[in-house]
């Protein structure tokens, strides 16, 4: 490993990370543009063109609030949680392909499975345990949030933060099944690997229908949005784990929750939307290399791939955002009766599914389409069980109390 | 690694680790600081069947397996450890080891 | 490379020794969970610097993830333990401090530096060297190790049951929450009723069947 291979792996880290930042500091923007236009109102347009100067006016203002620490907070770990929460938030993009820029310019080796001459300088690292990466990460982003619930010596801090575990460790389970399902159907650990398998259209939703209904449920309750944001639901916690915090403090957890936000998006294109690929992506790369040479044709390749992949993701934090001016939120009960007894079960099943059909059916495409019947067939009977009526709910009326003797 | 770490100091410092997880499992009142005792006596000796195989046998996976398999067991025994802690609590209304010392509730 | 091999070693090592001295030391639980954390983090480094990256991600992902979010939130379920006051060590803690260092500095450390352990040579900087990953590790589990793999499966549904049954509470015996408004109410309720009586009605179990009953 000479210098030169280190110095571009720290600009890479550089530039993904200062990348990421603007990306959640304009995402907060379109989220406000986009929920006014869902409830007719305007939104932010003053900060300069069209409001686009928003984001850097919310962060003069955040600089400059005063820093306050609750007196009987416990300091260190109070200072601690906001940066525990954004550090898996960041981690998380290193084996998250964006493209492929083959730097040793042959835009064919981006489809070679066995990855011999291929240097993509849009994946900070492929790891042979890319997945199992992404799984851990995601479950280390709890502790920003106990932490801070903990440490305010709030109550209202404290319930935000017990709600908060409980809520991310029930749902990674749902998570963990997903995952898992893709990485069997792809055999593979390796996140350039499975983008790679899902050339020629066959794109991971086919396979994994279910795995990606219940990825997209259980990873909008991983990064606490709408309508699963019950660690903040104002009316009951006014404000909930971040109650204490303000200035730079709140902006990190909220810069955390985005940031994640935008990470699992980038996920479930990789996963279940084909990654990078785009249909026309190689015949493309194929004539610009036999019309400029293959330096042009792989750089071309790269930023089109690169450009594929943005795309559908910003469709993703668009539907998002839908999501969160649509739904209202659950309540506790049934979030946690959503998590156990729906999606951890249908995850397992999900698993047995994948398992057995791909072992009966050696053909690719057949066992795709197979699994893409059974899952549909699945969440439709899913969704015909929750339409039963639920026994009315255990809630004291005040008229109902009763003395005890 | 193999030719910059001899495989002693790898071993001695699982060694150490046992021996600290080994107070602290003896001499913590807190029932769940005995647990967190006996959580680091177990990553000890993970420690010692990685450098094994690393050192000895890395072609295969008998080491690794047994590590794996050992993270497992630590895992149920977590779980299981806290629920009686919890069941305790509830009881008692204390988590210190010397203090829940009644043979009949 | 090889010096900096050693210093990440030795940097690893002093703190994960420093992580475990503190757990094992400090008063407040909160704080010995989460230096509890770092020790788990700088194992799992070693893992890493030991070139087995499948066990480094499991033990983040199992010790990290859940384990130590398993034992904070049972110090956040059973109060008054946190507190500085509380003396956390037992009155006999300098024999087991004794004991644990004779043990270490007696036995331990010379038989393992002093031991021939016959480590076969490693091969020549450059060659590859055949390491077992994730796939082999699969395959074995489900050809060589296949018993015991399942053996751990039931084990690990046994003790997920067993917590369950362990902790579980029936919801008769758990004492009921009141909001501000049935406080309220019943307070009224009390003091129309008989006004001398001081019923602490909170600390009383509310069975689960009256009030299900009450609702019809």
């Amino acid at each position: 490993m000479d210098w030169l291979t280190i110095l571009i792996i720290v600009i890479q880290c550089f530039v993904i990370t200062l990348a990421v930042t603007t990306a959640f500091a304009y995402l907060t923007l379109f989220e406000r543009r986009i929920l006014a236009r869902l409830q007719n109102r305007v939104g932010p347009n003053r900060a300069g063109p069209a409001g686009l100067l928003q984001p850097a006016a919310d962060a003069v203002k955040l600089f400059f609030k005063e820093d306050i620490v609750p007196a009987m907070a416990d300091k260190p770990v109070y200072l601690l949680a906001p940066a525990v929460a954004v550090i898996p938030a960041l981690i998380i993009w290193a084996v998250i392909p964006f493209g492929c820029l083959n730097l040793n310019w042959d835009y064919q080796a981006c489809y070679d499975p066995a990855r011999t001459n291929l240097w993509n300088i849009l994946q900070i690292t492929d790891l042979n345990i890319g997945v199992l990466y992404v799984l851990a990460v995601t479950s280390i982003g709890v502790y920003g949030i106990t932490l801070a619930g903990w440490a305010s010596n709030n109550k209202y801090s404290m319930l935000g933060g017990i709600r908060s575990s409980a809520q991310l460790i029930s749902y990674e389970l749902a998570l963990g099944c997903a995952v898992l399902s893709v990485v069997m159907t792809y055999g593979t650990l390796s996140t350039h690997e499975i983008v790679t398998q899902q050339q020629g259209g066959l794109w991971g939703i086919i396979p994994q229908l279910l795995g990606f209904v219940l990825y997209m449920i259980a990873a909008t309750a991983e990064v606490v949005r709408a309508p699963f944001d019950l660690v903040e639901a104002e009316q009951e916690l006014t404000g909930g784990y971040n109650t204490e915090y303000g200035s730079m403090k709140f902006a990190l957890f909220f810069m955390a929750e985005y940031i994640k936000l935008i990470a699992v998006s980038a996920l479930a294109v990789t996963f279940f939307f084909g990654g990078w690929h785009f249909p026309g992506l190689d015949i493309l790369g194929r004539e610009v290399t036999a019309l400029a040479g293959p330096v042009a044709g792989s750089i071309v390749f790269g930023i089109v791939s690169l450009g594929a992949f943005l795309l559908k993701v910003v469709v993703f934090l668009f539907i998002s955002v839908w999501v969160r001016a649509s739904w209202p939120r659950l309540r506790y009960d049934r979030l946690m009766d959503l998590g156990w007894k729906w999606l951890l079960p249908v995850g397992l099943l999900n698993l047995v599914y994948t398992t057995v059909v791909i072992i009966l059916i050696p053909d690719r495409v057949v066992h795709s389409w197979v699994l893409f019947g059974l899952g549909a067939i699945t969440i439709a009977i899913a969704i015909g069980f929750n339409r039963t009526p639920k026994p009315i709910d255990n809630v004291t009326l005040v008229k109902d109390i009763q003395l005890p003797n | 690694m193999l030719n910059a770490v001899p495989l002693p100091a790898v071993l001695t410092l699982a060694a150490a680790l046992f021996c600290i997880g080994l107070f602290g499992a003896l001499s913590r009142r807190n029932l769940i600081g005995v647990l967190m005792g006996v959580e680091l006596m177990l990553n000890a000796v993970n420690i010692n069947l990685v450098a094994f195989w690393r050192y000895f046998e890395a072609r295969y996976i008998t080491g690794q397996t047994f590590a794996i398999f050992i993270i497992a067991v630590a895992a149920a025994e977590a779980a299981v450890g806290l629920a009686m802690v919890i069941a305790v609590y509830r009881h008692y209304v204390t988590v210190q080891a010397d203090e829940i010392d009644r043979l009949r509730g | 490379m090889e010096v900096v091999v050693q210093i990440t070693f030795g940097v690893i090592a002093v703190f994960i020794l420093v992580a475990a001295a503190m757990v094992v030391s400090v008063r407040n639980v909160i704080h010995a969970a989460l230096w509890l954390i770092a020790c788990f983090f700088g194992v799992g480094a070693l893992y890493m610097l030991l070139e087995a990256e499948f066990l480094a991600v499991v033990q983040v992902l199992i010790y990290v993830g859940a384990v130590s979010v398993l034992i904070l939130f049972a110090i956040m379920l059973t109060r008054q333990i946190t507190g500085e006051g509380v003396r956390q060590l037992t009155n006999r803690w300098p024999v087991v401090l004794a004991i644990a260092t004779l043990l270490f500095a007696t036995v331990l450390a010379p038989t393992l530096i002093n031991q021939q352990w016959n480590v076969p040579p490693a091969p020549p900087l450059g060659t590859p060297e055949p390491i077992a990953g994730p796939a082999e590790l699969g395959r074995g589990f489900v050809n060589e190790f296949l018993i015991q793999f399942q053996v751990v499966g039931v084990l690990l549904t046994v003790a997920l049951i067993g917590a369950i049954v362990i902790a579980y509470e029936e919801r008769a015996r758990r004492r009921k929450v009141l909001t501000l408004a049935e406080e309220l109410e019943l307070k009224r309720l009390r003091e129309q009723t008989s006004p001398t009586v001081p019923a602490p009605v909170e600390a009383e179990p509310v069975v689960q069947e009256s009030r299900s009953a009450s609702e019809r």
